[in-house]
């Protein structure tokens, strides 16, 4: 077979992050191709040289052994590179077919819409799909699932030669499953070449040809599936340094409760979950995007609201309703995503630190101490090895790792007693993170009460003294720390309630 | 680690110069703006530099500046506020209800003048910050409700304030020219000096003024820090709304009455002051400085086309110009710096 697709040697820089070094991947044409690798592996930042999102900056990439660079997405797309994105790209309030046309509507007398022209055929790549939409429903009204299918089809619509997927099951059900890999064979049948992009072990199993999996930014390497099994491509993923740290579980039983919630609800995404949390113990969240853990998180910290629940710390209920009563009862919450929840980019370092916490260093009159302030700054940015010019450095100029360390020292000057700490190593470098990790457990063994939160099973596992597993808004396991494995959280992870449908559309649920 | 630190090096080291860039480059732009136009004028015309016109420039700064630095306060959190103008009017009209309707004393007047703009201020806020209204929606519908205030409190006529002596001495009297005979600078441009000293010092120095960039830098990064972001907000809305009560003493003391009709306009004048002297509208970053010298620069532009007999039709084009050029230069600026 001839190689549809070839890149070598890709290198990819950002500030601060070298996030892919020689990577080669290739695609020969009628083959499913499967991409694996953790979360933070570089998948996505490959995908994106791919398909003209992003530019390289090294090494090649050939189309039918012609050398090809891409300026634009739009670029790639004319040269026969489709890619449906994980997170959905739609225009909420349009059609599906005009979705599906957007920028190259049949015309009429050359400025006129051809409504009609454009409705048939979005219904004939439906059809071909085997897939009942209405071309004329707009988007908003579709299901998730649907809404995936629209952007199946639009990319079907290029003649696309290569088809990227990005985590294209996500949200959908068995059936729709079904389907969709019944499109994938067919398109496969027709020589179309597709790079599939999946944490799913089965789903990769059963159609996928080959395999390669990405680790750090690198290429680890590439398998047929047929000759490949599981554990191999596990030990790629996480290398071989998994489990060496996971020894020290301290025995906490003794240890006070620090923080409790029972049978916090709220609509599908948080349905009855109830857990507690002893002082020095960190209880890791393991579970599949949208399972609802970053949700539970915020629920407590009072930044969303609750339909029902209780919160106890060092057990008093307390009432939360805003992150200001969570920071006085002693509860601290990093997000996910620091740019937008976490820092205030254009400001300093030294602000940044001293956000939670200014009534600290306020004088009569609501005036502020500076000279309290930059020691302060100074010492939180030695203790935590902050790389940083000075205290008055903008933070948006700094790396991730050393944005994620502004945000701890933020608030460990708040002396909180419970951090949740959600994904706190996304995007961060390998380095960065072990510092991290070594940071966490600092906290733990101070006698703080610690949740993480995060999608890289090897991390749960190196850093949890116990594991809670959630998924589709539900608790539906706690493991061990030290003996759990990555199958016994992903078995947890995908115990869906027996009576829970995906399909139907979403609605509030009324419960009181 | 090394290979983390290793890109962020270059943007270490370009520090003081990213540090000019954002927050002096363009107040130094705004400030040699001004140094040409007074050098332009002054050659161009020989009456432009008389002390007594430095001094009409100076006045007729007052009541924009104070309502532009008003305006800063709100434009910094990322909000907009289209009510000053007929704010402003609203506390004339009161001030003159209490003194002239009422006779209260000279005193009452002017606390009468700042408690409303306070209070109005904190209507805006909690409008804002409670109710989530957007800013732009919640100080026009503030805008329209206090232009029919005005008229219905004052049953639209002007009240004069002759039966308080003194009253026009706030704006139009001279502290200095008593001690100073020769440069008889009124009082209203130190009211104006003094404000803008105030306010710097508590947007650099204090906690109210730290959350008000944070707000406008991240709000949401603030609200999840713990801070309870609609307080501070409406705090930062009810101190503008009290300055705003400041300019509504000055424009009814140097007119020596409260016009009920006066008022709609003045918004934008301050809003383009705050513009040229390179306050971002989309918030987290603004200085008082800058909006005086914005202020300053509206001011001299009127006063040196009229010396040099330019139509007041024209005035108005050449200020539409100059804000676009403002703008325009900042965003060239913002491209090189990154």
């Amino acid at each position: 077979m001839t190689a549809l697709i070839e890149m070598r040697h890709i290198d990819k820089r950002f500030p601060g992050v070298h996030a892919l070094r020689d990577v080669r991947f290739d695609l020969v044409a009628g083959e499913v191709h499967a991409l694996m690798g953790e979360n933070g592996a570089g998948k996505s930042t490959l995908m994106k040289i791919l398909s003209g999102v992003y530019h390289r900056d090294g090494g090649t990439v050939t189309l039918d052994g012609q050398d090809v660079s891409f300026a634009s997405p739009k670029a790639a797309q004319d040269a026969g590179i489709g890619i449906i994105h994980q997170e959905l790209s739609l225009m909420n309030d349009l059609s599906v077919a005009q979705n599906i046309f957007i920028g190259r509507e049949p015309r009429v007398l050359g400025i006129m819409v051809d409504d009609a022209q454009m409705v048939r055929q979005a219904r004939a790549l439906f059809d071909a799909m085997n897939v009942p939409i209405d071309p004329e429903t707009p988007v908003h009204r579709l299901s998730i699932a649907k809404q995936q299918m629209v952007e199946i089809a639009k990319a079907l619509s290029f003649q696309s030669r290569v088809l990227v997927m990005d985590e294209p099951t996500a949200a959908l059900n068995d059936r729709e499953i079904d389907e969709l890999f019944r499109i994938i064979a067919k398109l496969r049948a027709s020589g179309t070449g597709i790079i599939y992009i999946s944490h799913k072990m089965d789903e990769i199993r059963r159609i996928s040809d080959r395999i390669t999996v990405m680790r750090d930014g690198q290429t680890i390497g590439t398998r047929t599936t047929a000759d490949t099994t599981l554990d191999e491509i596990i030990t790629m993923m996480v290398g071989r340094d998994l489990g060496q740290d996971t020894a020290s579980i301290p025995d906490l039983s003794a240890a006070p409760i620090a923080l409790e919630v029972r049978n916090l609800r709220r609509g599908r995404e948080i349905r009855d979950v109830s857990f507690s949390l002893r002082k020095g113990e960190i209880l890791g969240f393991a579970g599949l995007m949208g399972a609802g853990r970053t949700e539970v998180a915020r629920a407590i910290f009072g930044a969303d609201p609750l339909e029902g629940g209780e919160i106890l710390v060092h057990g008093a209920a307390v009432g939360i309703r805003t992150p200001a009563d969570a920071v006085r009862a002693g509860i601290g919450y990093l997000s996910e995503d620091r740019k937008h929840f976490g820092l205030a980019l254009p400001m300093s370092v030294r602000d940044n630190i001293s956000l939670t916490s200014l009534h600290q260093f306020t004088r009569a009159g609501g005036v502020l101490d500076d000279a309290a302030l930059a020691r302060t700054a100074s010492d939180q940015i030695r203790a935590l090895d902050i790389r940083t010019p000075s205290d008055r450095q903008e933070v948006r100029l700094l790396s991730g790792g050393n944005q994620q360390k502004i945000v701890i020292a933020k608030w460990l000057l708040r002396d909180c007693d419970v951090l949740i700490f959600d994904e706190p190593t996304r995007g961060i470098d390998v380095g960065a993170k072990s510092e991290i990790y070594k940071l966490l457990s600092a906290l733990a063994a101070e006698g703080r009460a610690i949740i993480v939160i995060s999608s890289e099973l090897p991390e749960i596992l190196r850093l949890s003294h116990r594991i809670a597993v959630m998924c589709e808004g539900r608790l539906t396991g706690f493991l061990p720390g030290g003996v759990a494995t990555q199958e016994q959280i992903m078995e947890l992870a995908t115990r869906t309630a027996p009576s829970h449908r995906h399909d139907s559309p979403p609605r509030p649920e009324v419960r009181v | 680690m090394t290979e983390a630190t290793t890109p962020a090096q270059p943007a270490g080291q370009a520090e003081p110069v990213s540090f000019f860039a954002t927050a002096t480059a363009q107040r130094l732009l705004a400030f040699a703006s001004l140094v040409i136009m007074l050098i332009g004028f002054s050659l161009a015309s020989p009456n432009f530099m008389q002390s007594s016109n430095m001094i009409a420039i100076l006045q007729a700064a007052s009541v924009n500046g104070v309502l532009a630095i008003a305006v800063t306060l709100v434009i910094i959190t990322g909000g907009i506020d289209l009510s000053v103008g007929t704010m402003m009017t609203f506390c004339a009209v009161i001030t003159g209800v209490v003194l002239t309707n009422l006779g209260m004393p000279l005193w009452v007047g002017v606390f009468a003048a700042i408690g409303t703009g306070a209070l109005c201020g904190f209507a805006s806020g909690t409008f804002v910050a409670r109710l989530m209204i957007p800013p732009f929606i919640a100080t026009l519908g503030m805008m329209l409700m206090l232009k029919g205030l005005s008229l219905v409190t004052s049953g639209a006529r002007p009240i004069y304030f002759n039966d308080t002596p003194g009253f026009d001495q706030i704006s139009r009297g001279s502290v200095v020219g008593q001690v100073f005979p020769a440069f008889p600078l009124p009082n209203g441009v130190l009211i104006l000096f003094a404000v803008a000293l105030v306010v710097a010092f508590i947007l650099n120095r204090t906690v109210l003024g730290r959350y008000t960039y944070a707000l406008g830098s991240n709000e949401e990064a603030v609200r999840l820090s713990g801070v309870n972001t609609a307080a501070w907000k409406t705090a930062i809305y009810t101190l503008s709304g009290a300055i705003v009560g400041i300019a509504g003493l000055l424009i009814a003391s140097r007119l020596n009455s409260a016009q009920p009709a006066l008022g709609l306009g003045y918004e934008l004048e301050a809003i383009a002051a705050v513009v040229i002297g390179g306050t971002s509208l989309s918030g987290g970053r603004g200085t008082v400085l800058g909006s005086l010298i914005g202020a300053l620069i509206m001011a001299v532009l009127a006063n040196g086309l009229r010396v040099m007999s330019v139509a007041q039709e024209w005035q108005t084009v050449v200020t539409g110009m100059i804000i676009i050029l403002a703008v325009y230069a900042d965003q060239l600026r913002r491209r090189k710096t990154g």
